[in-house]
């Protein structure tokens, strides 16, 4: 039973049973695989995408649940937003496999709060697990892309879902 | 090579236990020069003109290849600065490439000449090997232009990617790439004088992964697709130790896009279309466990068991391998259990898991030409070996893709490459090439084993007149690491350092007349592994935090009594972190309104780390605030890393010393995802500043010397804040 979802910017059609979850389509099925899984229920964040700009667990979400959504992950943010731009500058990676999902977050924080404060910056940010302990400089870097100018959530440019090979 | 297949396979068995055994943890017992061209036989890769470590494009891209996975650690910049300052390439058209699986091109020369990362080693064993190859490699490029231009080879420069001459002939390394490659390299290549370094030690060296890691394209283990793959889940028995007795997978097969079910060494494995058909078919499955030599005790038990071991209630056996062996001890071991103890203390330390962002996953084609394997591999060598006994190789022929891990902090090198020969047995059952790609849950991954062993110490101490340590007596009780490495290998006999190090060779012990230090290693059927810096995940905690508590006793500052031991000792670089932390911290002024300071120097991996943690207690449990970090890590390649891995490294320990805890009830972990092992979270994060003591040695570790270092510092401001010890870890009970 083919579901269509709406995955940065363009309607897809999905195969998954519709109690699969979001990040499984994503990643299995559509070949998005900058989301990532990390513990599968919702406690670290890795797999963190938007839904109509807000950030939601996609580990969590089948697919059914999702609806006419909009769906923005790491891949539609173009590579150049603001949030990554402060991401790179601030080298903030070290293995980096949870930032994609800390990202996502952090552009929902900023589209919403644009200059936030350090108790909003842990709002948004303490369900997310980092192990290698990025924590300052994500810290910082959503500080720097608040001082960017023209922060804006909204997916840039969107690249085509590469489906399975 | 003219020995049958099987002779070769066995010798390789026997051998490799040694230098893998000696090697993961630093030792340089090993064994003959032959073993890197045994264990790279079979092989097919080719080295090009400019040696194993260097390529160059024709667009004048400079190409370094490192031979160390980089799992956050930030390596590959270092690695890639070390050898564009010898080539005076331009820094922005450098790039890193992983190296493929090759033991005699890719050793670790800290690990007998097997490739792998760990110990904190890459930077530190590269350093000559990569500064020989950039300059050899710049040398050629001279000669080659000296050649074309018809000029001197000494009155050529090369700056910045540029290779130039005085009458304005110039071109890049692009442009001469194929002139280049026909010189024969210079034998001993001459390095410069590191007074001339342009890009080490600058802020220029940064990450070249930041991007991909911040777009999503950085290609992990969990993010490879290949045409027609399965993705495989295992069924694992809840004990360590169990079997399969008998299975049934009528259900597991109705789950759509399951394709097949097999009974493997570990566990019964299910392969799917898809990660999640996978999933729910592993969760369909029925399976009766043989739990006749599985490990049944609890950690309470063990510990208890361990506790009366270090206290004597329980005799050790009376047995040179069983029994208590000695480290450090010198004089008279009666005066050390005999007087008045200045401090009687006994600390406790938990199993912990890694619990890696990325649980550990691999992928495997295996039955048609070579074994394939394509992960985050941290020990190539040993996962050549594993692979190899299982597919009938040579282990050289196993071809490895290694790719960016999602960390590891240790868990991705065992003796026994565990998750990698679960998945290479499934593949093997699949055949005819097809890829399979293991995935391990969250909850996989929390319950395997592999954790940092719980471990029991006993100390005690008298002290002089003037209230420094006069005897020691030290009880370190914990399972082997070692033990866990095939037979032969050292641990199995002699002392296992990484059980001690960090005790051993302490300057506290050195100051110390009379010293009377042992270790007992008593088997459990729990799987334990190193753990980001290893032993002294322990040690540095019981000798920091006991230290402190001779001081308060003393009555003497907690800094001045470690610089007056320094000194004793002659530790100069321990000195050298503790007085430049002192300076920047403002050790002599009084903290901010509510924060009160502890400090802590460990030294690990060839550096030294000293720490001065602002701590506060709010509503009891501790917050951390500032930490000002002071390091010797030798020259510093890369500043910015090197602050990166003190602030990872810090929330690393933090992690473990305030929540760390893996319980097991009847032989079962109790724990199994972030909901039941609590790990540090943002806001619990402290604020680190590094601050580097310049040096002109070589380089050593920064990966793990940052992690022992704040669970001490934050112990001893607890001291001053509530009077009491710490005595076991974690800090938060729950």
């Amino acid at each position: 039973m083919a579901t269509t979802v709406d995955v940065n910017g363009r309607p897809l059609n999905v195969n998954s049973p519709p109690d699969t979850p979001l990040l499984w389509v994503l990643r299995d099925e559509l070949g998005l695989t900058g989301t990532k899984y990390g513990c599968g229920i919702a406690q670290c964040g890795a797999c963190t995408v938007l839904a109509d700009g807000q950030p939601i667990r996609a580990c969590q979400t089948p697919i059914s649940a999702i609806g006419a959504a909009k769906i923005t992950t790491i891949e539609g943010l173009g590579g150049n937003h603001p949030v990554q731009q402060a991401w790179v500058k601030l080298d903030v990676p070290q293995c980096g496999y949870c930032q994609s999902g800390q990202i996502m977050s952090a552009t929902a924080l900023l589209a919403s709060n644009p200059s936030p404060d350090d108790a909003a910056i842990t709002g948004a940010m303490d369900g997310h697990i980092c192990r290698c302990g990025a924590y300052q400089r994500i810290r910082a870097a959503i500080k720097e892309a608040a001082a960017m100018p023209a922060t804006a959530a909204e997916p840039a440019a969107a690249p085509a879902a590469t489906p399975a090979a | 090579m003219n020995k049958p297949l099987k002779e070769i396979v066995a010798t390789a068995s026997r051998r490799d236990v040694l230098v893998v055994g000696a090697t993961l943890a630093g030792s340089s017992l090993l064994v003959g020069c032959s073993l890197p061209d045994m264990l790279s036989a079979g092989s097919k890769i080719e080295v090009g003109a400019f040696g194993p470590f260097l390529k160059f494009a024709p667009d004048g891209t400079v190409t370094v290849i490192s031979k160390h996975i980089e799992f956050g650690q930030g390596n590959h910049a270092g690695l890639a600065a070390i050898a564009a300052e010898e080539l005076d390439a331009d820094w922005s058209r450098v790039k890193v490439e992983q190296a493929a699986a090759n033991a005699k091109l890719y050793g670790n020369v800290n690990m007998g000449g097997t490739q792998g990362t760990g110990g904190s080693s890459a930077i530190a064993n590269s350093w000559t090997q990569l500064r020989t190859a950039g300059a050899a490699a710049r040398a050629m490029f001279v000669s080659a232009a000296a050649a074309k231009w018809g000029v001197p080879a000494a009155e050529i420069t090369v700056s910045n990617g540029v290779i130039a001459h005085a009458s304005g002939k110039q071109a890049g390394f692009g442009e001469l790439v194929a002139d280049a490659a026909k010189v024969t390299p210079p034998e001993k290549p001459t390095l410069k004088d590191p007074k001339a370094f342009t890009l080490i030690g600058t802020d220029r060296v940064r990450r070249k992964d930041a991007q991909a890691k911040s777009d999503g394209t950085a290609r992990y283990t969990q993010d490879v697709r290949l045409e027609d793959m399965l993705v495989a889940m295992v069924a694992h028995a809840p004990k360590f130790g169990a079997k399969v007795k008998s299975f049934d997978a009528t259900e597991a097969k109705k789950v759509p896009g399951v394709v097949n079910v097999y009974e493997i060494p570990t566990g019964v494995a299910v392969v799917a279309n898809s990660t999640w058909s996978a999933k729910l078919g592993r969760d369909a499955l029925k399976v009766e466990w043989d739990e006749s030599k599985a490990e049944t005790r609890g950690s309470a038990e063990l510990l208890q068991e361990f506790k009366d071991l270090a206290s004597g209630k329980t005799a050790a056996p009376d047995d040179e391998k069983k029994g208590w062996k000695g480290f450090d001890s010198k004089g008279d071991a009666a005066r050390a259990a005999a007087g008045t103890a200045a401090v009687e203390v006994a600390y406790d330390f938990p199993y912990l898991a890694h619990a890696t962002m990325e649980p550990m996953n691999c992928v495997a084609m295996v039955g048609k030409g070579p074994t394939k394997l394509i992960f985050g591999s941290q020990t190539p060598t040993l996962d050549q070996l594993n692979t190899a006994r299982v597919v009938f190789a040579l282990p050289g022929s196993v071809e490895i893709e290694t790719l960016f891990a999602g960390g590891s902090f240790g868990r991705r090198a065992t003796f026994q490459s565990d998750y990698v020969v679960e998945c290479v047995h499934i593949a093997k059952k699949v055949g005819k090439g097809r890829p399979v790609k293991l995935v391990w849950t969250r909850e996989d991954d929390m319950r395997a084993g592999y954790y940092r062993p719980l471990v029991h110490h006993a100390v005690r101490v008298t002290t002089d007149a003037e209230g420094f340590p006069a005897t020691w007596r030290h009880r370190i009780v914990t399972q082997s690491i070692m033990k866990g490495a095939p037979p032969g290998s050292p641990g199995g006999g002699g002392v296992d350092f990484t059980a001690v190090e960090g005790a051993m060779g302490s300057p506290y012990l050195k100051a110390t007349p009379i010293v009377d230090a042992q270790l007992i290693t008593p088997d459990a059927g729990v799987p334990v592994l190193w753990w980001r810096s290893v032993g002294a995940t322990h040690t540095a905690y019981v000798m920091e935090h006991t230290i402190d508590q001779l001081a308060k006793k003393a009555g003497k500052d907690p800094v001045a009594y470690r610089q007056a031991l320094y000194q004793k000792a002659g530790a100069s670089r321990h000195l050298a972190v503790l007085n430049l932390a002192a300076e920047k911290a403002g050790w002599t002024t009084p903290a901010a309104d509510g924060w009160t300071r502890g400090v802590a120097v460990h030294e690990s991996f060839g550096s030294v780390v000293a720490q001065i943690a602002e701590v506060k207690l709010e509503d009891g449990t501790p917050k951390v605030g500032r930490v000002v970090t002071a390091i010797d890590c030798g020259t510093a390649i890369s500043p910015d890393q090197i602050a990166a891995q003190m602030e990872g490294g810090t929330c690393y320990g933090l992690s473990a010393a305030l929540f760390g805890n893996i319980t097991l009830t009847g032989g079962v972990v109790d724990q199994g995802n972030f909901d039941t092992y609590r790990v540090l979270r943002n806001s619990e994060a402290p604020t680190v500043e590094t601050y580097i003591v310049p040096s002109t040695a070589p380089p050593s570790g920064v990966g793990e010397p940052g992690t022992p270092v704040i669970g001490p510092a934050v112990a001893n401001a607890l001291l001053a804040i509530t009077g009491q010890p710490t005595l076991s870890q974690p800090f938060v009970k729950t």
